[in-house]
């Protein structure tokens, strides 16, 4: 799960208080500072009791610093630094200091320090420290000699310090009024290449030492300051220069040039649609597409056939029939990954428990099973984590499931073909798309929200692809021109019409409180009995792997997980009713297509996964290695 | 008429050819009159009812096509009467002829050969633009862009602000912006700034900028007129201060910072609206930025010049703003010497700027150093500041002259500076040289300055004296224009302060008496209480005043009595009365007033007056006069007394004020000595 994102929705969190102050205070740091990892690298929030000078005072929930040594000379001079350095997945940094007193010479330093700088100093007199002083209105760039920068400040004063970490300059701000650049060349990490793993993590290890902590530093009694890192809205207006941040940076990705050779780019950018379609067995979609585009599918269109009902199976819920299709398609291949076939096995039985797998289902009174229909979504979203699940909850009663996704993008990618709706109805009829409606007896169309944000991560998916394939300008298309229903039309004969079947698929399992013919096994005896018996065999079949690969404590786990729901009455309503979820058949489909593809010596995932996953990944390292330009050029800024 | 039917094919291939080669354009109005008539043609096809719509619109297609070669070629077309044949197309039903008639108007308003006034000679015109505002996008882009280019005030080119003294008036008599104004200007256009289209968007606020320049009731109006102008729920600054924001295109931050400037200086939001503190003035100085544009850079400078002209804390805020005064300091720098070598594109273009560039800066250190010493010590501090300005005088540009003039003028406050580093790179010396034969806007600015180097703690003054400095300042007080008077008259009291003998004497040759008594009489107060100081000036210590008075004494006399009897204000009463006061300090100039029965009288009653100013400066004047010391003070004594000028000194020593309270005391002991 490589998505940074996920983290830090949590992350803001790990503040345990409730307080309404806390609660503001982790709002706002969560607003400005979105692509911080809070958990990995906490946000400044108070200055430390223990990162400080004896001569300093703490006090308001440490945010309040006074003076309380002799002030004599700067030899009496005391700092304090924040709790936590600055991390820069900030991107922009922003505190400010309010001067409560100026005390006796209003001696008092306001700056940045990195750990292990002497406390018993000034920010800005040493090496890695930097400071802008009120009493001459000069800079300390790590030296005992100040420049000539700003005004000076004093009681009543709020004097702001920002850290850019994207071209490692800082500026301060004096009651709301930049003063402009104060430092170049921080000592924040800049480049880094060439670099093996091991060196890279060494060399993380050091960055997180030297970075820089938000440091105050007074001199003489009667100074007293209070710090703002959030708590309260901020005198400057930061967010606004983080706009003008932001918009920079997205116009350079805009603008970032792609090379001469435009056709190579082009055929790239097809060549990863197609691949992307393939690889999720849009059959019909693919061939369109590489028909209008005049491209070549890597793979046999029988074998996308053969994945695609397997993984529609799956899908279903039929586990035990894809394990037969799959057997009897690529011999060999479940025996050579005993590992994958435990967990079809293991998955089949939680769909005994379900009543949806066809061992069960033949017991069943309700229909007739039906060879050629395969109700259920095979739009799987193959990276999707758990912890993305109930965060995308979109319209539930809205109609765009994912088939409705994807003719939106087809629409956008294909409409400019004229011939397409007429090509692709010839490829319709030959698709099996006859529809069971019989299968199920109350079709309630309200989807479950599990549902609803899985189309809504194909969406991204898409749309990430259409971002890449419409960044090409000989492709610009202009969506609007083509009447919405037409499309529509054409697109859904390409998807085969059988996607229809999803709304029948959820009545059978997530419409939890108002289904009263949801019981074990489908309700019936003989079905009970069946699953039963199947899972002795799968209790054998783990022994048997024990004995041949070892102990495998996944495989345990799984098999106690799915035992565990016949301890309950209503195995839907329990603490392991999470697996009856039909959102947790997709990890399993992925797995057996990724499998099924490589034995036929073909990428487990689609580049196009491969390059998001990837783009997402370096956003992270970037984060890690202090490039600050990483809070800006999120992914998920381009998913929507 | 088979050109006519022919013609709708023939357009159309025109308008792709005219839209795609400028240079066939061009050529189309070739010296050869054959070819200018294809532009009449077009015409005339435009005006017929009877030809039909497209043929109508592919003809204002072309023809605005032809607009956009040379200015010849716009020239022409007025030349056809193009305009009203164009407006005459707008009262046609049909929007897409409309559109093509507004583009083609548009293209030749934004001409800068196009007279401003051909779009106000028919009343009806702007209610009709009115109207088509809400048509289409285009109409209104379009329209808004004919209001901004057609409401321009005449010195928004020249000089960008206003900061001359005399008032401007505007050549174009009851100004464009009114008249677009009590159209609805501001209610038509307001909703146009949450448009769909960028475009018109930008031109909308465009319009509002000029619109608002220097124009209080458009100004309120946009902030809370009668009737409140609401947009999406939002007042308007509002909605600009939107338009500033950091990620905002810097064109529309730039032109939506010149709309928020205009409103306050026209006094609709305060100087300390944090809408003006904390968003348009820095707004402004990142405009100045390295990273901006040339032209923005001078746009923006010129725009915080004006801003901050006349207030001290936004002066203030400026100046500590992102390094501002550092900033400026680049915009001496071109064309750089990089440029010169690498590239002979950029250096055509940074030549194109200098000037501009140059001005824009004086303008701005003008503004910024104009009220707060620290901030003036700053920008004398900033690199060879004074060289610049040295260089900046002498300049052939006057734009560049005139903005050097004035930053001078605006650093010439600070006594320090006067003292030191004026007199270190000799000012003056270019300063006079930009005195001889400049026009009257810089000779304001010039003489201004030329003020404060002569005062009398300024090392200058006397190589300036030495150069003929009297002769032309006595030359200025004789000018029609009113400011120059006052700084002519200005620089001689200057001049006159604590002078030596000989110098007075010049001022008196040089002025002559009659030009003395028709500054006197001069309807400007100004010029009034100038002239009167400069008297007060001549007629210090005591040589000097019987000097004066033994040659000028009769036509002094008379000035003094007539400034009394007539309206005057108490400053001008209490002028006169110090001088006065300053003539009975006299020895033998003290007999002009103790003859003068009329002038003993006016004294007398001025000391009991209710202004205490005036009884104070009538005191001195009597306290002169009774001073026992000198010669003749019995026969003064007596006489005053006689006058009963004792009795008011007893009552005035009485007074709560302790001035004349003390002063009529040691008045009253003159007489127990």
């Amino acid at each position: 799960m490589a998505d940074a994102g996920a983290g830090s929705l949590h992350g803001g969190d790990s503040a345990l208080s409730c307080l309404p102050e806390e609660q503001e205070l982790s709002q706002r740091l969560r607003r400005l500072y979105p692509a911080v990892n809070q958990e990995e690298t906490p946000l400044p929030r108070s200055w430390s009791p223990k990162d400080k000078y004896n001569y300093i005072g703490l006090s308001q929930g440490n945010l309040r610093v006074h003076y309380k040594g002799h002030g004599k000379n700067h030899k009496d001079a005391a700092s304090v630094r924040a709790t936590h350095p600055i991390p820069a997945a900030c991107g922009i940094y922003y505190f400010e200091v309010k001067i409560v007193s100026k005390g006796r010479d209003g001696y008092m330093g306001i700056g940045l320090s990195a750990q292990g700088v002497n406390m018993n100093r000034l920010p800005g007199w040493d090496k890695h420290s930097y400071g802008y002083h009120g009493d001459d209105g000069h800079s300390f760039c790590s030296s005992g000699t100040g420049q000539p920068y700003g005004p000076t400040f004093t009681t009543g004063d709020v004097i702001g310090c920002c850290v850019n970490l994207i071209n490692n300059t800082c500026f301060y701000t004096k009651n709301g009024h930049s003063l402009g650049i104060a430092f170049t060349d921080l000592p924040l990490p800049a480049m880094i290449s060439n670099q093996f793993m091991e060196l890279l993590q060494e060399y993380i290890q050091h960055l997180f030492k030297s970075n820089l902590y938000p440091t105050v530093g007074l001199q003489t009694p009667g100074e007293i300051v209070d710090a703002n890192f959030g708590q309260q809205p901020f005198v400057f207006d930061i967010e606004d220069y983080m706009r003008e941040w932001r918009a920079k940076i997205q116009g350079t990705i805009k603008r970032f040039p792609i090379g001469d050779r435009l056709g190579e780019w082009q055929a790239m950018l097809q060549n990863m649609v197609s691949s992307y379609l393939v690889h999720h067995g849009y059959c019909s979609t693919a061939a369109a597409f590489a028909r209008i585009t005049d491209t070549t599918i890597q793979e046999e269109q029988t074998s996308i056939k053969n994945r695609q009902r397997i993984q529609k199976l799956v899908l279903a819920g039929r586990v035990g029939e894809a394990i037969e299709a799959t057997q009897q398609l690529y011999p060999g291949l479940l025996e050579h990954n005993p590992n994958l076939l435990f967990m079809l096995k293991c998955r089949q039985f939680v769909e005994m428990v379900n009543g949806t797998d066809s061992e069960v289902r033949c017991f069943s009174a309700r229909s007739p099973r039906s060879q050629d229909s395969y109700p259920g979504s095979p739009n799987l979203s193959p990276r999707r984590g758990s912890n993305n699940s109930h965060v995308h909850s979109t319209g539930a009663d809205s109609p765009t499931c994912s088939n409705g996704v994807l003719s939106t993008k087809i629409k956008q990618s294909c409409s400019k073909y004229q011939a397409l709706s007429s090509s692709s109805s010839s490829s319709s009829s030959s698709s099996p798309s006859s529809v069971n409606y019989s299968e199920s007896n109350s079709t309630d169309s309200t989807k479950s929200q599990q549902h609803s944000s899985t189309s809504n991560q194909e969406t991204r998916h898409l749309a990430f692809l259409s971002f890449f394939y419409l960044s090409d300008s000989e492709m610009e298309m202009e969506a609007e021109h083509y009447p919405n229903g037409v499309l529509e039309n054409s697109s859904t004969r390409i998807m085969n019409g059988t996607y229809k079947h999803e709304e029948i698929l959820q009545t059978d399992e997530s419409s939890m409180d108002n289904c009263p013919q949801r019981q074990l096994c489908g309700g019936n005896h003989a079905a009970t009995e069946r699953m039963i018996q199947f899972g002795r065999e799968l209790q054998t079949l783990s022994e048997q792997l024990c004995r041949e690969y070892g102990k495998n404590t996944m495989h345990k786990k799984m098999l106690q997980d799915a035992f565990s729901l016949l301890a309950y009455s209503d195995p839907w309503n329990c603490p392991v009713g999470q697996q009856l979820d039909p959102i947790q058949r997709e990890p399993v489909c992925a797995a057996l297509n990724s499998a099924i593809l490589e034995s036929q010596n073909l990428p487990k995932q689609p580049p196009l996964m491969l390059a998001l996953g990837q783009a997402s990944e370096c956003l992270r390292l970037m984060a890690r290695v202090g490039l600050g330009s990483c809070s800006f050029a999120r992914v998920d800024d381009y998913l929507h | 008429m088979a050109c006519v039917l022919e013609a709708p094919l023939r357009m159309s291939v025109l308008s792709e050819v005219t839209a795609s080669s400028r240079h066939y354009v061009d050529r189309l109005f070739d010296l050869d009159p054959q070819k200018v008539l294809q532009g009449v043609m077009l015409l005339y096809l435009l005006q017929q009812e009877t030809s039909s719509t497209e043929l109508r619109t592919e003809c204002a297609v072309v023809l605005g096509s032809l607009a956009m070669g040379t200015e010849n070629n716009v020239k022409s077309l007025l030349d056809c009467h193009i305009i009203p044949a164009l407006l005459q197309g707008l009262l046609s039903p049909d929007l897409k002829f409309i559109e093509a008639c507004l583009r083609c108007l548009r293209t030749i308003f934004i001409s800068p050969v196009t007279p401003e006034d051909l779009l106000y000679t028919d009343a009806t015109v702007i209610s009709h633009l009115m109207a088509l505002l809400s048509r289409s996008r285009y109409t209104q882009e379009y329209i808004c862009q004919i209001f901004s280019h057609c409401c321009k005030l005449q010195h928004w080119h020249s000089c960008g602000f206003k900061s001359l003294p005399q008032p401007l008036l505007c050549a174009n008599g009851p100004d464009h912006q009114t008249i677009l104004f009590n159209h609805g200007a501001v209610q038509n256009i307001a909703h146009l700034l949450v448009s769909t289209s960028y475009k018109v968007r930008m031109q909308a606020l465009k319009c509002f900028s000029v619109l608002a320049f220097e124009n209080p009731q458009v100004s309120m109006t946009l902030v809370n007129g009668k009737h409140k102008v609401l947009v999406d729920g939002e007042l308007l600054p509002q909605i600009f201060v939107k338009m500033l924001q950091r990620d905002k295109p810097v064109e529309m931050q730039l032109t939506s910072a010149k709309c928020l400037t205009s409103m306050c200086r026209a006094g609709a939001i305060r100087t300390d609206d944090s809408c003006i503190v904390l968003k348009t003035l820095p707004c402004l100085v990142r405009m100045c930025s390295k990273e901006r544009l040339l032209e923005e850079r001078v746009e923006g400078a010129e725009t915080l010049a004006y801003l901050i002209e006349t207030d001290v804390e936004l002066q203030r805020i400026a100046s500590i703003t992102d390094h501002l005064i550092v900033m400026l300091a680049d915009y001496f720098k071109y064309p750089s010497s990089v440029s010169a070598i690498t590239d002979i594109k950029r250096l055509d273009h940074d030549l194109k700027h200098a000037h501009e560039l140059r001005q824009a800066a004086f303008k701005l250190y003008a503004s910024l150093g104009a009220n707060d010493e620290d901030i003036r010590k700053k920008i004398i501090e900033t690199e060879n500041m004074m060289d610049r300005i040295v260089n900046g005088l002498s300049e052939s540009s006057i734009k560049v002259r005139l903005a050097a003039v004035r930053c001078l003028h605006s650093l010439s406050r600070s006594v320090q500076q006067l003292r030191t580093s004026f007199q270190d790179h000799a000012v003056w010396k270019p300063l006079m040289k930009v005195l001889q034969n400049a026009p009257n806007e810089i000779l304001v600015v010039a003489s201004s300055t030329l003020c404060n180097l002569l005062l009398e703690f300024s090392p200058s003054k006397e190589p300036i004296l030495e150069s003929g400095a009297i002769e032309l300042l006595c030359s200025l007080t004789q000018s029609e224009n009113l400011a120059l008077r006052v700084n002519g008259i200005w620089a001689l009291m200057n001049v006159a302060f604590q002078a030596e003998q000989k110098i007075k004497s010049d001022i008196l040759r040089g002025l002559s008496t009659e030009q003395l008594f028709q500054l006197l009489s001069d309807s400007d107060v100004n010029v009034l209480m100038k002239t009167l100081g400069l008297l007060r000036n001549l007629l210090s210590t005591r040589p000097h005043i019987d000097h004066i008075m033994s040659t000028h004494g009769k036509q002094i006399m008379q000035a003094v009595t007539l400034i009394l009897e007539g309206e005057h204000n108490i400053e001008v009463k209490e002028q006169t009365l110090c001088i006065l006061a300053n003539i009975a300090d006299g020895t033998t100039a003290k007999e002009l007033i103790m003859t003068n029965d009329d002038i003993l009288q006016k004294i007398k009653y001025y000391m009991s007056h209710s202004n205490a100013k005036l009884q104070l400066a009538a005191m001195f004047c009597i306290s002169n006069l009774v001073w026992n010391e000198e010669e003749g003070s019995q026969e003064r004594q007596d006489k005053l007394r006689d006058m009963g000028i004792v009795d008011i000194l007893h009552k005035l020593s009485q007074s709560s004020d302790p001035n004349l309270c003390d002063k009529a005391k040691t008045a009253l002991q003159q007489y127990l000595a």
